[in-house]
């Protein structure tokens, strides 16, 4: 299919849900992206796994009571983040593990829960690999004005944020709340996880997460330059990625990372002054 | 010019006693440094000071009032491997970050913050290096970024933690030179090290430490080896004493 019969359907009125689709995708992938720097910069990434996993028994218990989804997930995600931000202020114990502890709880809480639902297979796989149909007009509003408040408090506490992720220890002695700083972040992330749920499904979020922004690392040696590719590059492979799932019918979620993924690697080679090519040139 | 007074202090870790009644004072001018062995309790003196641990009695005291309240006259220079370098940020900004905690939320760097940042970056002469990524700095340019950043605050008393580890013998010369200059010009300077020899030529005063303080003086007082073979666990005979002739 070519490029304009795609914006043909867009504007097509029996097709409203592609539109809907489209925004929704391209709204999260910028969300994530610009998120995603301070994960990638943190090393949390497994932070981001585990928060896209802990929001799923939100999201089953909102859909056997068929309440909102994004609420649901929301809920459980937050609660998930605040339990490992509590308990990884223990010295003794590694973040990593503590995550590990409760975000498989979390699922397995999802999975006993959604088990109990008539009919569940088919949401299930809804939930895990994201759809692009069935999206309530509502949630495009959600979806907008949650990521228009992410980007506000992202950027109000980016200053802090950096500072700790220099140095914890330096941020402690100056004052700064670090046990707050970092719930503020985990908060984010949980909430730029859900927004994206929709589309990408559970599974593959966190590529949405985490590949825009490492690609966007390995052309940068600047932060404030970095902090806008990754949104840049996020929302380009959501829009692409989204156009080629529907010209050869391909799962939306699936193809939106691989072409998150194939910028990942064409940056990894042709990057300047550390990408492959540049390298073997200056050998 | 200010003071750091540490009056009776005694810390716990873990229900384990770490540091028991120490008695310290660093007055301005001077260069002190801690010394002892791994576990003495130094690196847990100096968080003590930055109230980063909190301490079962006795207390701090920064020019006679709390650290807290004089946060910003107390600058830190951490370990080099608390930051993280791999952070795509340049030379000047790691400095302005040191001035986070002045800034707050919702204000942005001014003039003035510059400046400040301009002034500890040319003291620890890495003006010229100011936009180069910290990622490519080599580990002395690197401890001169952190000490740039504690200066940011224009701090009066400076706490430094193992500044030289790591580093070699000319790049640590040079920063034992810009350690005692910082003290000349008015600041209270608290070393930690592992490098007795180092410190023996460059500080003005020696503190030995092993949970407690074994003895304090300067390098001339502390001719005796008994507080050294004490503080480190070693015999008469061991070489270093030799070294640092006090045996």
């Amino acid at each position: 299919m070519s490029f304009a019969e795609f914006l043909g359907d867009l504007f097509n009125p029996d097709l409203a849900f592609l539109p809907k689709a489209l925004a929704i995708s391209v709204m999260a992938a910028v969300i994530c992206g610009v998120v995603g720097c301070h994960v990638v910069l943190r090393g949390m990434a497994f932070i981001g796994d585990a928060v896209a996993h802990a929001v799923f028994p939100g999201v089953a218990i909102a859909f056997v009571v068929q309440g909102s989804l994004v609420l649901g997930g929301a809920v459980a995600g937050v609660a998930t983040a605040v339990m490992v931000a509590v308990f990884s202020q223990n010295r003794r114990l590694k973040e990593d593990s503590v995550i590990g502890v409760f975000f498989v709880a979390a699922f397995a809480l999802g999975i006993v829960v959604i088990s109990r639902a008539p009919g569940y297979a088919g949401s299930l796989q809804q939930f895990l690999f994201g759809s692009i149909t069935g999206i309530p007009d509502s949630d495009v509003v959600v979806v907008a004005v949650t990521g228009l408040v992410l980007l506000c408090v992202m950027a109000v506490f980016h200053r802090h944020l950096v500072a700790v992720s220099l140095d914890r220890e330096m941020a402690r002695s100056m004052g700064l709340g670090v046990f707050r700083l970092d719930l503020v972040l985990y908060v984010c992330v949980t909430l730029a996880v859900v927004v994206s749920l929709q589309t990408i499904g559970n599974i593959l979020v966190l590529a949405l997460l985490v590949t825009p922004a490492a690609t966007a690392r390995l052309l940068t040696d600047r932060l404030g330059v970095m902090m806008l590719l990754a949104p840049l590059l996020g929302g380009s492979s959501a829009f692409i990625g989204m156009y080629l799932s529907w010209s050869y019918d391909l799962p939306v979620g699936g193809t939106i990372v691989l072409v998150a993924t194939a910028g990942f690697v064409v940056a990894w080679l042709v990057a300047p002054r550390h990408g492959v090519v540049a390298r073997v040139l200056t050998r | 010019m200010s003071t750091l007074v540490i009056d009776h202090l005694d810390v716990d870790l873990g229900g384990r006693q770490v540091l028991r009644d120490i008695e310290l004072r660093v007055d301005a001018g001077e260069l002190v440094g801690l010394l002892g062995p791994n576990g003495a309790g130094k690196t847990t003196l100096l968080r003590a000071v930055l109230g980063l641990v909190t301490s079962r009695s006795g207390r701090v005291l920064i020019d006679g009032g709390s650290p807290r309240a004089a946060r910003h006259r107390l600058g830190y220079v951490p370990q080099r491997h608390e930051f993280a370098w791999d952070f795509p940020t340049s030379v000047e900004l790691a400095v302005m970050s040191g001035r986070t905690g002045l800034l707050g939320l919702w204000r942005r760097p001014r003039v003035a913050d510059w400046v400040a940042v301009g002034d500890a970056l040319e003291r620890v002469q890495l003006t010229d290096l100011r936009a180069r990524p910290v990622g490519e700095l080599s580990g002395g340019q690197r401890q001169r970024v952190l000490v740039a950043r504690a200066l940011a605050t224009a701090p009066g008393v400076l706490l430094l933690d193992e500044p030289y580890t790591g580093l070699d013998m000319p790049t640590q010369e040079l920063l034992g030179q810009l350690f005692r200059e910082l003290a000349d010009e008015g600041r209270a300077v608290l070393m930690t090290t592992h490098d007795l020899l180092g410190a023996r030529h460059d500080c003005s005063r020696l503190v030995l430490l092993a949970g407690t303080v074994v003895a304090q003086g300067t390098p001339e007082q502390l001719r005796d080896p008994a507080p050294w073979m004490a503080t480190f666990g070693i015999g008469p005979q061991h070489p270093v004493l030799r070294i640092l002739e006090v045996s």
